[in-house]
C-alpha cells in the first residue's frame, strides 16, 4: 500500500533519492536546499540507506565527486541551488558530455546581489545551455515523482544523460504537503538496478575524459548535441511508464483549459498552480484564456510547444528570471523563437516578476494576463513588462 | 606506422564519436604525434656525450630511447622541443636548432 504523508518538497525529494537507493551521495548544503542532503545524510547515518555520503567542502567538488562516482557505475544524486548551482558550473558541463547520468536537485534560487537566499529561476535559466535534461516541479508530489523519474530516464541506454529536477525555493522546499510515497516494490519495478555500460573497469581499461583537440571537439560537440536531442523520445516514454506503475501523467507541456482559447499564460514550477486560480476565475467570467505549464525546460520541447501554442492570439510568458540587456525572459525568448518560423503566429509577450522569493497572488496572475493583453492588441516592440512589482515597468523596449 | 590508426582523418565524422568521447583502446596515447608542434629539434654530439641517460631520464614525452650502442636517440615522432634535455645534458651535447635549420 502506498501511504500518503506530510512532506517538505525537500523531504520528499529525499525519499525518492532513497526509494531509488542511491549509491553515492555528495552535496554540500545551501539555503534552501539544506533539508535535502541533511535528510539523506541521516537515512545513511540511521542504516535506513545504504550509501556513499559524501561531505565534500563546496559544490564543485560535489558535482565533480558525483562525476567519478557515476564513472564506475553507481547511481549518484546530489542537490543544491542558487550559487552552489553557480558555483559547480564548469563542472556540470562535464557530465553531459561525459554522459554520465548524475541526478540533482535544485531547489531554485535567485542569485545575488542583493543577497538573496529566496526563490526564482536565474539559477536554472543561467545553466540551461550546460547539457543537462532539465525539469520543473509545480508541487511537492512532484519533486518525489520527478526525482525517481530522473533516473531512470538519466540511465537509459539510450540517454546516458544527467538530469536537473528544479523545485521552488521555500515555495515548495519548505513548504508541507501530503506526499503519496509508492511501495518499494512499485519503484524497483519501475527503475532497475543501474548497470553503467562504460563503468571504469580495471580488467576492461578505457579512458573517459580525454582531452580534445581542435581536429575533433567539434565533432563531439555535435554528437552530443544529436544524441541529446534524440534523448527526449525516452524522456516522453518514461513519463508514460511512470503514469502506468504510479497513475500520475506528466507531458513535457501541459495544457490546462487551454480549448479554443484566445489567450495562454505559460508558466514553470510551482506558480503554475496560482496562475491556474487565476485561469479559473476569468473562464468564470467567460474570458478566453488557458495556461501551459512548461515541465521540460531541456531538451526544450519545440515541437509540443507549437502544438500547443500555435492556435492562440496571443502567448503571455511569465519568467522569475531576469535577463539583463536581452529579449525579456529567458523561457518567452525560447518560446518566441519556437514559433518565428510558424507563417501565422501568436503575439508573444515576455513578464518578468516573482524574483527573489516574491509572491505572485491569483490577482497578479490576473493583472499580467489583463495587461498582457493589453499589450499584445497594441502591437507594440515591447520585450518584456513586469508583474507583481511596485511601479510596474510596463514597457521596456529593445 | 601509428598515425594511420589515429582516427581523426577526414573520413571520421561526429557519427563515429564514441559514446561520451571514451577512449575504448588502452595505451594509445603512443598514437598521437606531438611532435608536430615542435619548432626546435635537439641535436645530440655523441663525441661529447658520456651516456649518463639524464636526458632520457628528464625527456617529459619519453622521446628519449636508449639505443644499442648505449647512446641516446631522439624519437621525432613524439620530441616537442622543449629543450629540456640540453639543458640537463651536463656534457653540454645537446644543441636545440630551429626546424628550419635542420
Ligand atoms: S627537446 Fe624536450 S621533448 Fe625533445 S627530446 Fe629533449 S626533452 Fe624530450
Ligand atoms: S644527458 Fe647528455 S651526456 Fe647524458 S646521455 Fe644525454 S646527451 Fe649524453
Amino acid at each position: 500500500m502506498s501511504r500518503r504523508i506530510g512532506l517538505e518538497a525537500s523531504f520528499a525529494a529525499a525519499e525518492a533519492a532513497r526509494m531509488a537507493d542511491v549509491d553515492v551521495i555528495a552535496a554540500y548544503p545551501i539555503t534552501p536546499q539544506t533539508h535535502v542532503p541533511e535528510r539523506l545524510a541521516e537515512m545513511v547515518a540511521d542504516g535506513e540507506l545504504n550509501a556513499a555520503y559524501v561531505p565534500v567542502e563546496s559544490e564543485h567538488s560535489a558535482m565533480s565527486v558525483c562525476l567519478g562516482a557515476a564513472a564506475v557505475g553507481a547511481r549518484t544524486f546530489t542537490a543544491t541551488a542558487g550559487p552552489g548551482l553557480e558555483y559547480m558550473h564548469n563542472v556540470l558541463y562535464v557530465a553531459p558530455s561525459m554522459r554520465l547520468p548524475v541526478v540533482m536537485v535544485v531547489v531554485n534560487r535567485a542569485l545575488s546581489a542583493p543577497l538573496s537566499i529566496w526563490g526564482d529561476h536565474s539559477d536554472a535559466m543561467a545553466v540551461r545551455d550546460t547539457g543537462w535534461i532539465q525539469v520543473f516541479c509545480q508541487n511537492n508530489q512532484e519533486a518525489f515523482d520527478m526525482t525517481l523519474w530522473a533516473f531512470r530516464v538519466a540511465e537509459d541506454p539510450k540517454v546516458l544523460f544527467p538530469v536537473m529536477v528544479h523545485f521552488d525555493g521555500f515555495h515548495l522546499s519548505h513548504v508541507t504537503e501530503p506526499v503519496i510515497l509508492p511501495e518499494q516494490e512499485e519503484v524497483d519495478r519501475f527503475l532497475p538496478r543501474f548497470h553503467y555500460p562504460f563503468a571504469l573497469d580495471p580488467d576492461k581499461p578505457m579512458t573517459h575524459g580525454a582531452f580534445g583537440a581542435p581536429d575533433i571537439y567539434s565533432e563531439a560537440k555535435i554528437a552530443q548535441e544529436v544524441a541529446f536531442r534524440k534523448s527526449k523520445k525516452v524522456i516522453i516514454k518514461g513519463l508514460a511508464e511512470f503514469a502506468d506503475i504510479f497513475g500520475r501523467h506528466y507531458h513535457p507541456v501541459e495544457p490546462y483549459r487551454t480549448e479554443g482559447a484566445k489567450t495562454l499564460l505559460l508558466t514553470m514550477g510551482s506558480f503554475s498552480e496560482t496562475a491556474k486560480i487565476a485561469i479559473d476565475r476569468k473562464k468564470k467570467r467567460g474570458e478566453s484564456v488557458g495556461l501551459i505549464n512548461l515541465r521540460l525546460w531541456r531538451p526544450f520541447p519545440f515541437q509540443e510547444l507549437r502544438r500547443e501554442l500555435k492556435k492562440a492570439e496571443t502567448i503571455i510568458v511569465f519568467d522569475r528570471c531576469s535577463a539583463f540587456g536581452g529579449p525579456g525572459g529567458a523561457g518567452c525568448s525560447e518560446i518566441r523563437s519556437a514559433l518565428y518560423g510558424e507563417s501565422e503566429k501568436p503575439r508573444v509577450v515576455s513578464f518578468i516578476g516573482g524574483l527573489g522569493g516574491r509572491d505572485m497572488s491569483v490577482e497578479d496572475f490576473e493583472y499580467v494576463v489583463d495587461r498582457g493583453r493589453e499589450i499584445a492588441a497594441v502591437g507594440s516592440e515591447e520585450l518584456f513588462a513586469t508583474g507583481g512589482i511596485r511601479g510596474e515597468v510596463t514597457a521596456i523596449r529593445g | 606506422m601509428a598515425e594511420k590508426r589515429l582516427r581523426t582523418g577526414s573520413d571520421f565524422t561526429w557519427r563515429d564519436m564514441e559514446v561520451g568521447n571514451i577512449v575504448t583502446e588502452a595505451g594509445n596515447a603512443g598514437l598521437r604525434r606531438t611532435g608536430d608542434w615542435r619548432s626546435r629539434r635537439p641535436i645530440t654530439d655523441k663525441e661529447k656525450c658520456n651516456k649518463c641517460g639524464l636526458c632520457w631520464l628528464y625527456c617529459p614525452d619519453a622521446a628519449v630511447k636508449l639505443s644499442e650502442d648505449g647512446y641516446y636517440e631522439t624519437d621525432l615522432f613524439y620530441c616537442k622541443g622543449c629543450g629540456i634535455c640540453a639543458k640537463v645534458c651536463p656534457r653540454a651535447a645537446i644543441t636545440m636548432v630551429e626546424e628550419e635549420e635542420k
